[in-house]
């Protein structure tokens, strides 16, 4: 054991201390932040300006094509499909005579075709029109229409979870954002961490040093000594990032101005009730209480702890196949493509599950793959974000824990078996046949 | 005698061959032992069996006259595989120092130990320094410094003196004598039978899995030899085979002779007495460890091995 302890130390020492790790570890969160900003900034700017000429024999409609930091309508005479461009517009919009009995082809020509969405609203604001009109002619007044207009976006879903004789409210965005993004995050951390653990395991045979550590420890102590010090350097490096986070969106909130603060604050009190605060507050007031409201809803220690549990049961899971595999590769790492097959593919499969959950997490298929451990890491991270127990009662987490553990167990014991064999084998190609054969052959 | 190894009735069988079929032998304690054999022949098994990498699948092998115990007797052992590494990227000081703690040494322990050995070998300059950076001679002294770091009761070399210019293959050498000397068991792996010749005081040969040979190198010479000997004689003087014995080669003034069955050195003075010859010298040329081992392994097909099967 203390051996094995000297193993972790020197596997988690020589890895932390290494550039790459540093780097990775600060500026990972800042590229991803760069990412985020970079999109939105060209989303936003990115946006091109139309200006469209419109030909419309009613009059109706020409009020409800109001002009938005998009789209210019004019109404100009004297205007054609043959000239439309030399008088300076990008479209040309022809609407026919409206006759309420038959329908009609409204037509849009183009120098550049236009986008679907701005397609849409171009299609809504005529179809708006011509229901407005209708209404009137049905005799409805105009403050009539516009209190019903009003009244189409009266209602708004709050959902509630039960839990017994207290309702909490919930948010299924948030659930399905939270379930998705860990996930995600244990799908590519099985990737990166199980493929450092085989090539740390490849290292140590190509260069012929694991015959001299296997003469002091035993391949067992060895194999588990790099899965668990590379584990604790995944570990670190998800509390960095953390601790990376938190100081940064505390650092930004730092820099809103008072008046901000202090009306986040009033709303905090209040609840986020109507009148009070609310009234006073800033839009933007309003909407950081959203977000932290928002986030509130989630059950954040259950998250974590179980976020935890499952990335460190997942990887010890998928590192101890890696191992194997990493054990039996010669000199060739290309050999290490083939094995490592039907290890990425359940993995791969497990994140397609994933996808799928975060919208239905009640699904049969769901609940099988949050049980099996070849999968229940990122399925199981994907339902828990719907809440214990109104998603996942607590026997099937207790289950799918237990089945994890009982499945680390297994392979941590499998890949053993195949490690100490692989280890000092050279020159032969290994198939998952020998492999199997290793494994279960008399010790 | 005082056996530190003991090995009876090892056997080792793997799907395709018999790597170790039935060997026992003794080490006497501060002997510097000769393990040979050609390639493939299953030194390594056979080593990796005694260092407790594998498991026999019968046998037994007593350490100091106790059972093997892997757990608790691999400190006292000190194996240099014949295939070395290291890691490339990690510096040699703390390399030697991770590698003696594997072994059980405490840290500070081992700190001095290490400094005791990089100074005598001259290798202080290079405990910050990569692997990748040193020669292959370089790292040859390192790993032999690692598998003595701990005063191993048993040292296991496996072919230690491969990629050394002369110069510090005689300090390796003169090492393993001093180490002897202060009570430590050599087991030797190697097919340079110059140096076994040199070095060894006993020496095992086994081929296909089995021991062929066992016993003291000059017991083993004495039970090769073939009667042969070297005459000098007068320059001018002629000798020509006879009922006695029989001329193998013949340079202007030295003879090398194979007594015939049935006749004595004696035989041989007095028929160079009685001929009148002028004898100047008169030795008995006993045969090489080399003659020895091509005449035992040849023609039994040892290169073939790996790929026959039982």
């Amino acid at each position: 054991m203390n051996k094995t302890w000297l193993i972790i130390q020197r596997e988690y020492s020589s890895r932390v201390k290494n550039k790459r790790f540093l780097i990775l570890t600060f500026l990972m969160p800042i590229l991803i932040v760069g990412l985020i900003a970079a999109t939105t900034y060209f989303s936003i700017t990115g946006v091109e300006h139309r200006s469209i000429a419109v030909i419309d024999p009613n009059d109706f409609i020409k009020n409800s094509l109001k002009n938005t930091n998009q789209i210019n309508f004019s109404f100009p005479e004297n205007v054609d499909t043959t000239n439309y461009q030399q008088k300076g517009f990008t479209d040309i919009l022809i609407l026919p005579k409206f006759d309420k009995d038959t329908k009609t082809d409204y037509i849009l020509r183009s120098k550049k075709s236009m986008g679907l969405m701005l397609q849409e609203s171009i299609s809504n604001k005529i179809n708006r029109a011509i229901e407005d009109q209708m209404l009137q002619d049905a005799g409805i007044q105009q403050n009539m229409l516009d209190s019903i207009h009003k009244a189409s976006q009266f209602a708004e879903l709050k959902a509630y979870e039960d839990k017994g004789s207290s309702s909490k409210e919930s948010n299924a965005g948030l659930a399905m954002g939270i379930g998705y993004a860990s996930g995600l995050l244990i799908y590519m951390t099985m990737f990166i961490y199980g493929a450092m653990v085989m090539r740390g395991v490849m290292e140590e045979k190509t260069n012929r040093i694991a015959e001299v550590i296997i003469s002091s420890v035993k391949p067992f102590e060895l194999m588990m000594g790099k899965i668990i010090g590379i584990g604790a350097v995944g570990l670190t490096q998800f509390l960095l990032w953390i601790i990376l986070i938190i100081s940064l969106t505390s650092a930004a909130a730092g820099f809103l101005p008072a008046d901000v603060q202090q009306q986040v604050a009033t709303l905090q009190q209040s609840n986020g009730q109507m009148g009070g605060g609310m009234m006073q507050a800033s839009e933007s007031a309003v909407k950081i209480y959203t977000i932290q409201h928002t986030m509130a809803t989630a059950n954040w220690p259950l998250i974590i702890g179980c976020f935890i549990f499952y990335f460190v049961g997942g990887y010890l899971f998928y590192a101890a196949l890696f191992a194997a595999v990493g054990s039996t590769v010669n000199e060739d790492p290309q050999d290490a493509q083939s094995l490592m097959f039907p290890i990425t593919m359940p993995l791969i499969f497990s994140y397609v599950i994933t996808t799928m959950v975060t919208q239905n997490p009640n699904t049969p298929i769901a609940f099988w793959a949050s049980i099996i451990p070849f999968s229940s890491p990122m399925v199981m991270m994907a339902r828990v974000a719907y809440g214990v127990p109104n998603a996942v009662s607590y026997w099937e987490l207790a289950l799918s824990m237990l089945t994890l553990v009982g499945g680390f167990v297994f392979t941590t014991w499998l890949s053993g078996r195949i490690y100490r064999t692989g280890i000092l084998l050279y020159g032969k190609k290994v198939t998952w046949k020998i492999m199997f054969k290793w494994a279960f052959k008399k010790a | 005698m005082d056996a530190l190894l003991s090995l009876q009735n090892l056997k080792k069988y793997y799907a395709t061959q018999k790597a170790v079929d039935d060997i026992s032998f003794d080490i006497e304690r501060g002997s510097i032992f000769g393990l040979l054999g050609p390639n493939g022949a299953g030194k390594t098994t056979l080593l990796r069996m005694i260092t407790g990498i594998f498991y026999p699948d019968s046998g037994a092998i007593l350490l100091e006259g106790n059972p093997f115990n892997p757990m608790l007797d691999i400190e006292k052992i000190g194996y240099m595989p014949e295939e070395r590494g290291m890691y490339k990227k990690m510096k040699i000081g703390e390399q030697a120092l991770y590698l003696a703690q594997l072994k059980g040494m405490s840290k500070a322990e081992a700190t001095e130990k290490i400094k005791y050995w990089f100074k005598k070998f001259e290798m202080e300059s290079w405990w910050h320094k990569k692997v990748e950076d040193l020669s292959k001679g370089m790292s040859q002294k390192l790993q032999f410094v690692i598998t003595v770091l701990h005063e191993p009761k048993l040292i296991i070399l496996d072919e230690p003196f491969s990629g050394l210019d002369p110069l510090n293959a005689n300090l390796i050498k003169d090492e393993i004598y001093a180490l002897a000397k202060k009570g430590s068991t050599i087991i030797f792996s190697t097919h340079r039978m110059e140096q076994v010749e040199e070095i060894c005081d006993h020496i095992v040969l086994v081929n296909l899995g089995k021991k062929i040979l066992d016993g003291s190198v000059a017991g083993i010479k004495q039970q090769y030899k073939e009667n042969i000997y070297s005459i000098e004689i007068n320059a001018g003087s002629s000798l020509t085979s006879n009922a006695i014995f029989t001329i193998i080669k013949e340079t202007p003034s030295q003879f090398l002779i194979k007594i015939n069955e049935g006749h004595t050195v004696n035989n041989v003075l007095q028929f160079i007495i009685e001929q009148k010859i002028e004898l100047i010298g008169f030795n008995e040329v006993l045969p090489s460890l080399n003659d020895i081992f091509i005449k035992l392994v040849e023609g039994t097909h040892a290169g073939a091995r790996a790929f026959q099967n039982i």
